[in-house]
């Protein structure tokens, strides 16, 4: 199987679904002529022309209203933002008009529609340009959320967002562009909506998504070498809908979780995590779950202060430690 | 305040006892700490122990019933205190058996006659709230343990799984404190409650009721035979060295005790177990559990039926020290006497029942336990050394195997170091 990076595990996607269905087109900033601001997008204009891989001005509402527009009328649009953080402005034709017109029209108008772009902190981008917004995009009924981790579902997942009658919003990370994997050629999709187990353990469950499970699984293996411990990652990958079984069947079999986010603690992601735990887990729990998030603060630009505010294999340790009773 | 008194779960597996005998009586003065009852567990009799001071009130449990885990038997309330209506008389799980045994339990078990506003009974009584989690409510509940008995280690005194993981196996704290003051206040031997000896007159056969032990024998060993797939292994072994080195160590030893083939055997097997780890193994739901220590069960047969307590770690232990332990463990499981953390636990099991001039048979295993050793009788038999046909004395041992865990090879590979032991006892030291 090659190893490809995931930013070109995206690149394979997109262009696949291009060549597979010529309704399916690229639109937003610099995904044209400068192949994309990661490079995402390299070689499409090249290869499908300037119809089908569109440059926009600075302006996210605009493009994102385009876009849904045109999946009103039956193509497929898929509509990158340069990060999610610049996707605030255009919250009001993701959340008004995507997540709605299925349903305010009665069933008549499907929006095929993916919105995707790096979410979440990089590297001292300050406060402003360093936020997850998961929480706030899970919440919103008519869409569905996929965050993955690795190249492979990168791909299967932004393939199965770009076949999806329904807006799909695909989280990506710039610190996972670069990142290495094994991706599956050809025809490889990941279904909307199945968590992946990835690592087993049967003492605590790590429950993450995204960049963090990068860190569960450092974390993991700190447990298992300094404490003997036997973590079980699951990657929750699909966030809307959430992966309820896979959970479930987790924490029943280790009766203790922790759950690992980006975000803001506040009504996060680990919040709905936590409430399908108690309530269909309730019996197999010996211990309170616990949650790793950001610090609830905005990001701060002080190399060391980021630091401290993101959530670290450290962190996570310390909170398996505690739904351990090892402290 | 008034402290209700439960029927305790006095052994990891007892789902109901029997009261045998009340110490106190309606009325008595007791101090926190005092025996207030016998009770016939399914393994052993135990002490039911007073947890508050003050006077016992509404015995609603009489001699002979039995009840389950967790029942009301009794109130300790302080003199002249309200204690508001009497408990309700628990229904009794096992009339049949309380007849046999003393004649006169109907009383106690269908008439009922004080169940008024059980919810309230006790008003006020027990009011400290037991913090677990759920996971150890749901396993106390399945096994029958009182979760007001077991100490929580979590944070504010949770009790979580741990804990009652702990309790099974005899270390909590607080189940040793009553299972060690229970060892203590007993000399003489209790009769067993059933002796099955044959009918003097009347019909053309009885019914005996089954007591607690034979109820677990049979719960126990229908998990064995039936879902275990067995296997047997038998091996002869050569016991002249072993004899020629017990009769050479027994002179010296004097009066500090005396080495049997017992001893050799129980050794030799758990050193044997050390070098084939994959023998020393319990079967769990969803794994397999390779112990690094060796715990030996030493199946002993009791009046009623039998139980195997366990000699802890039995390859670290002289020849001496376990002749002398198994004997006292065989003298107090006679007399009815183990504590639970002495009969669980054991990691591989020996039955021996050469004294009984079997020449060789096979045992079921003890789940979760993967093999047992059947351990036949010595006797001198005509063997070929070195071309000549010579009297040897022989020993056929028969190890059944669990073949989820151990294969043909394995066990076999475990019998062969085991004969090489007996037949060259020095090889023990290797």
């Amino acid at each position: 199987m090659p190893t490809l990076t995931y930013r070109d595990a995206l690149n394979q996607a997109l262009r696949e679904e291009m060549q597979r269905d010529a309704n399916v087109f690229l639109m937003g900033e610099e995904v044209g002529v400068y192949q994309g601001a990661y490079k995402v997008s390299r070689g499409l204009l090249e290869e499908f022309g300037p119809m089908r891989v569109v440059d926009t001005p600075i302006a996210e509402l605009g493009f994102a209203g385009i876009g849904v527009g045109a999946a009103m009328v039956g193509l497929r649009p898929v509509i990158e933002f340069m990060t999610w953080n610049f996707a605030v402005l255009a919250l009001d034709q993701i959340v008004n008009s995507a997540a709605k017109l299925l349903y305010e029209s009665g069933g008549q108008l499907p929006i095929p529609i993916v919105f995707r772009g790096p979410n979440g902190a990089a590297l001292q981008l300050g406060a402003q340009h360093s936020q997850a917004w998961e929480s706030w995009l899970s919440h919103i009924p008519g869409l569905k959320v996929v965050a993955p981790a690795t190249p492979a579902d990168a791909k299967g997942l932004l393939k199965s967002a770009i076949r999806d009658n329904n807006p799909v919003i695909v989280l990506e990370g710039e610190m996972l562009y670069n990142t290495k994997g094994e991706v599956p050629e050809g025809e490889y999709v990941v279904p909307i909506g199945r968590a992946d187990v990835k690592r087993a353990g049967r003492d605590v469950t790590l429950i993450c998504h995204s960049k963090t499970v990068t860190v569960a699984l450092k974390a993991a293996e700190q447990l298992a070498e300094q404490e003997g411990v036997s973590a079980e990652v699951v990657d929750l990958r699909s966030l809307r809908p959430l992966d309820e079984a896979a959970i479930t069947a987790s924490v029943a079999k280790t009766n203790r979780a922790v759950v690992v986010e980006e975000g803001w603690p506040h009504c996060g992601i680990g919040a709905q995590v936590v409430d399908v735990i108690q309530r269909e887990a309730f019996d197999h729990l010996d211990a309170p779950v616990l949650r790793v998030t950001q610090a609830d603060v905005p990001m701060p630009y002080n190399r060391q202060l980021e630091r401290l505010a993101k959530p670290s294999p450290d962190k996570v340790v310390a909170a398996a430690r505690r739904v351990l009773y090892l402290d | 305040m008034a402290t209700k008194v439960f029927m305790e779960a006095l052994s990891p597996t007892m789902e109901e006892g029997r009261l045998v005998k009340w110490h106190k009586q309606e009325g008595d003065a007791v101090k926190a700490g005092e025996t207030l009852a016998e009770v016939e567990t399914d393994k052993a009799v135990m002490d039911l122990i007073a947890r508050a001071d003050g006077v016992l009130r509404q015995v609603a449990v009489t001699e002979g019933q039995t009840v389950p885990v967790g029942s009301v038997v009794a109130v300790i309330a302080a003199p002249g205190e309200s204690v508001g209506s009497p408990v309700t008389t628990p229904a009794a799980v096992t009339s049949g058996s309380g007849k046999a045994e003393t004649g006169n339990v109907g009383v106690a078990s269908t008439s009922a006659p004080v169940a008024v506003a059980p919810a309230q009974a006790v008003s006020g009584a027990d009011t400290s709230r037991v913090k677990a989690s759920p996971l150890a409510k749901r396993i106390a509940k399945e096994a029958g343990v009182d979760l007001k008995r077991v100490t929580g280690s979590g944070p504010g005194g949770r009790v979580v799984r741990r804990d009652l993981e702990a309790a099974g196996r005899g270390e909590q704290g607080e189940v040793r404190s009553v299972a060690a003051s229970a060892a203590v206040q007993r000399s003489e031997p209790l009769p067993s409650p059933v002796s099955p000896v044959a009918a003097r007159s009347g019909g053309a056969y009885e019914d005996v009721p089954l007591t607690q032990i034979r109820k677990t024998i049979a719960k126990r060993l229908v998990t064995s035979l039936g879902p275990v797939p067995h296997f047997f292994l038998t091996s002869e072994v050569d016991m002249e060295r072993a004899a020629e080195a017990r009769d050479a160590l027994n002179p010296q030893l004097g009066d500090r005790g005396k080495v049997s083939f017992n001893d050799i055997i129980v050794k030799a097997t758990a050193l044997a177990l050390t070098k084939h780890r994959a023998c020393n193994a319990w079967f769990q739901e969803d794994h397999i559990r390779y112990w690094n220590e060796v715990h030996l069960g030493m199946a002993v047969a009791v009046e009623d039926g039998l139980i195997t307590p366990v000699i802890r770690n039995a390859d670290l232990k002289p020849l001496l020290e376990i002749g002398q332990e198994a004997k006292q463990l065989a003298d107090k499981a006679r007399s009815r006497r183990l504590q639970p953390s002495e009969y669980t636990g054991s990691t591989f099991s020996v039955s021996n029942l050469g004294m009984f001039d079997i020449d060789q048979f096979t045992a079921v295993i003890n789940p979760p336990e993967a093999g047992i050793l059947a351990v036949g009788t010595i006797t001198p038999k005509p063997v070929v050394v070195d071309g000549q046909v010579v009297p040897r004395r022989r020993l056929r041992l028969t190890m059944s195997c669990d073949h989820r865990v151990i294969d043909g090879a394995t066990g076999a590979a475990f019998l062969k170091t085991l004969k090489e032991m007996l037949e060259n006892p020095l090889a023990m030291l290797l």
